[in-house]
């Protein structure tokens, strides 16, 4: 909250909140609206965060041939309330060889970027709040896609430094795992991001947004691999099956969390759902038009005058966010209840060998589109991009397999009996 | 679509009707031979069916059955026969429900009710004596108040009451064992005697239809 209101002060004139360019000093109203706005922004995601650990109950266990949570409130929906009040009355435990400091620090590093992810999410157009205009999102820094970007990072931080302070062998397995994914996950997550703001031309959410007016999406405008690329790199960011590496319950217990119990097990919890649902509502942002819809169904229905429900099914409205957050979501959800989870070594295969090229050529064919100034010169500039980026992928393809070739027949030279008989293929 | 074939398949799971039941507030039929914990049977005529031959003792696995024999009063005797269960006492903290007792038993004293759900919250309460065991005077398990007897019909079980020596469930000859208090003759499992009516019914027509060809092939005989 304070960095959204610090942020407010410094670089109110560029921000592009009308609240914030009215003056140069935050008092009185605009300073409560900006307050009220950073509590409503809390409020939101601890509510979500309630009902996303519901409904991933509860979709899992439809397609597990089972019930789920049905004892708390009507269709278990308080379930999340009782588990998370069991959790903080607790007894809080440190293991024995723990650094104490570091121990108490790293839930926070978790918890707390997964909530400021949340502030440069745009939730909607502008609102009339007590005569002051204001955007519907937190705060709309110039640099808001990579504000979130670097937060994601600090968030590594906090499982890294959760299993190292546990003094535990299982959690600085954990640890060590998700330091190596989410540092080269991040790579392709920055790659592919890179070509949303190549396409919009500004980092801020709400000039990417305003670039997808209309059917103009990323999803399609960037012609679906920085999509795919970042939803992969994403859900292996979040730690979420299919790359659970680093809480693989059948090999390391728990993983980083492991030793953790209590209050800071529960901000561990709340930080990986709360991470999906700002994920789900980064890639709405980025890739699905946000908040904007390509039509505008109040004119539609002919309701555009009735005052709240005008605004609630117009062209932009938070309600659409939350029509493709929850459809993300469910991807989420269901990508869980399918996939099996990924050997360590396919893992970085995938994001080195295939995510990482494949969204770096992809850049640069999108690059060579913007660079031309006519028809004929963007035509040709793509073209040479395509034969340069064909010719490095089979060049790539080509070693990886001299590369796979060669260990290969190490092993089989190594490992073969006396009388010439190789073994099979392991 | 290789890769996304298993999306289906979950997805079309989610429409799909559950198999968890909603347990303590639905509770699924029991199996008609269900493996509940036992009881003690007794004759008709309300004596005990159990003389204290310790055979169950002896079969359990669990070693969680006690039983002391002792002579019958003859005045006042508590089983039919020479003696009688003085002892009887069953830990349910060891007993595996394996029906091994219910097979050795040479009198069909020991049968197995449809009562599985009992949560006692002392170990006095886990050991079953006569006083527990032995049905009462209406023939059926006395329910413990820790005991939950919801979710069968009856709770007595179709135990393994072998229809015929052979171990032919439809076997529909005469019974093998003798009556229980309350209940007469039992049959193996209920829902038999719909088929003893209808094989009766199929027999007599049988019956009937030979009867009739009767005068034509009488010659034969």
């Amino acid at each position: 909250m304070s960095i959204s209101a610090s942020l407010g002060g410094v670089l109110a004139a560029e921000i592009g909140d009308p609240l914030l360019a009215e003056g140069k000093y935050l008092f009185g109203m605009p300073l409560l609206i900006i307050v009220a706005k950073a509590i409503l922004a809390f409020l939101i995601c601890l509510l979500s965060v309630v009902f996303m650990v519901w409904a991933e109950r509860k979709v899992i266990s439809d397609m597990q041939d089972r019930i789920g949570p049905n004892r708390a409130g009507p269709w278990g929906l308080l379930q999340t309330l009782a588990d998370g009040t069991k959790l903080f009355f607790k007894e809080a435990l440190f293991p024995d060889r723990a650094d104490k400091m570091v121990f108490r620090l790293a839930p926070y590093l978790s918890a707390v970027p997964a909530f400021l992810t949340f502030a440069v999410i745009p939730l909607g157009g502008t609102a009339t709040i007590f005569g002051h205009d204001t955007i519907l999102q937190l705060a709309d820094p110039p640099m808001g896609v990579l504000f979130s970007l670097a937060v994601s990072s600090i968030a590594v931080y906090g499982i890294m430094l959760a299993g190292w302070a546990s003094g535990s062998k299982y959690p600085l397995m954990g640890s060590v795992r998700a330091s190596a994914q989410m540092i080269s996950y991040e790579a392709a997550l920055g790659l592919s991001l890179a070509a949303v703001v190549l396409g919009a031309g500004s980092l801020s959410t709400q000039s990417i947004v305003a670039a997808q007016s209309g059917w103009n999406w990323n999803l399609w405008q960037l012609i679906f691999v920085p999509a795919v690329v970042f939803a992969i790199a994403g859900t292996a960011e979040l730690n979420r099956p299919p790359f659970d590496l680093v809480e693989a319950e059948s090999e390391l217990v728990g993983g980083f969390h492991t030793e953790y119990s209590s209050a800071r097990f529960a901000m561990f919890y709340l930080a990986e759902f709360m991470n999906t649902i700002t994920m789900s509502a980064l890639i709405a942002t980025l890739f699905l038009g946000g908040p904007t819809m390509p039509f505008n169904l109040a004119a539609i229905l002919r309701l555009d005058n009735v005052t709240f429900v005008g605004a609630l099914i117009g062209e932009s409205s938070p309600l659409w966010l939350l029509i493709k957050v929850m459809g993300l979501c469910f991807t989420y959800i269901w990508m869980r209840g399918t996939l099996p989870r990924f050997r360590y070594d396919q893992l970085m295969d995938l994001g080195w060998k295939k995510l990482i090229p494949a969204s770096l050529l992809w850049l640069l064919i999108l690059a060579a589109r913007e660079a031309g100034d006519s028809r004929a010169e963007k035509f040709r500039n793509v073209l040479i991009a395509f034969i340069v980026a064909t010719a490095v992928a089979g060049l790539l393809f080509a070693a990886m397999r001299v590369g796979r070739r060669t260990s290969e027949e190490e092993f089989a030279a190594a490992t073969s009996h006396a009388d010439g008989r190789r073994p099979g293929r392991f | 679509m290789g890769y996304l074939d298993g999306f289906k398949v979950t997805f079309a799971e989610m429409f799909r009707d559950r198999l968890t039941e909603a347990y303590p507030d639905t509770i699924r039929p029991k199996p008609e031979r269900f493996h509940g914990r036992p009881v003690l049977n007794r004759y008709e005529d309300g004596m005990e069916k159990c003389i204290g031959c310790e055979l169950c003792a002896g079969v359990c696995p669990a070693k969680c059955i006690y039983v002391r024999g002792a002579d019958n009063d003859p005045m006042d005797p508590t089983s039919p026969g020479e003696r009688y269960g003085f002892v009887y006492e069953i830990n349910y903290l060891r007993c595996i429900h394996c029906d091994l007792c219910v097979e050795a038993c040479p009198t069909e004293a020991i049968t197995e009710s449809k009562i599985f759900e009992f949560a006692f919250t002392n170990r006095r309460d886990a050991i079953y004596t006569k006083d527990e065991l032995v049905v009462g005077n209406d023939g059926l398990p006395k329910v413990q108040p820790w005991e939950d007897a919801r979710g069968a019909e009856s709770p007595i079980s179709g135990w393994m009451r072998a229809t015929s020596p052979g171990g032919d469930a439809n076997y529909l000859g005469k019974t093998l064992w003798s009556g229980d208090l309350g209940a007469g003759t039992r049959s193996a499992e209920p829902g038999q005697e719909v088929e003893v009516a209808e094989r009766t019914a199929r027999l007599s027509q049988q019956a009937a239809a030979v009867a009739e060809h009767e005068p034509s092939n009488g010659g034969h005989h």
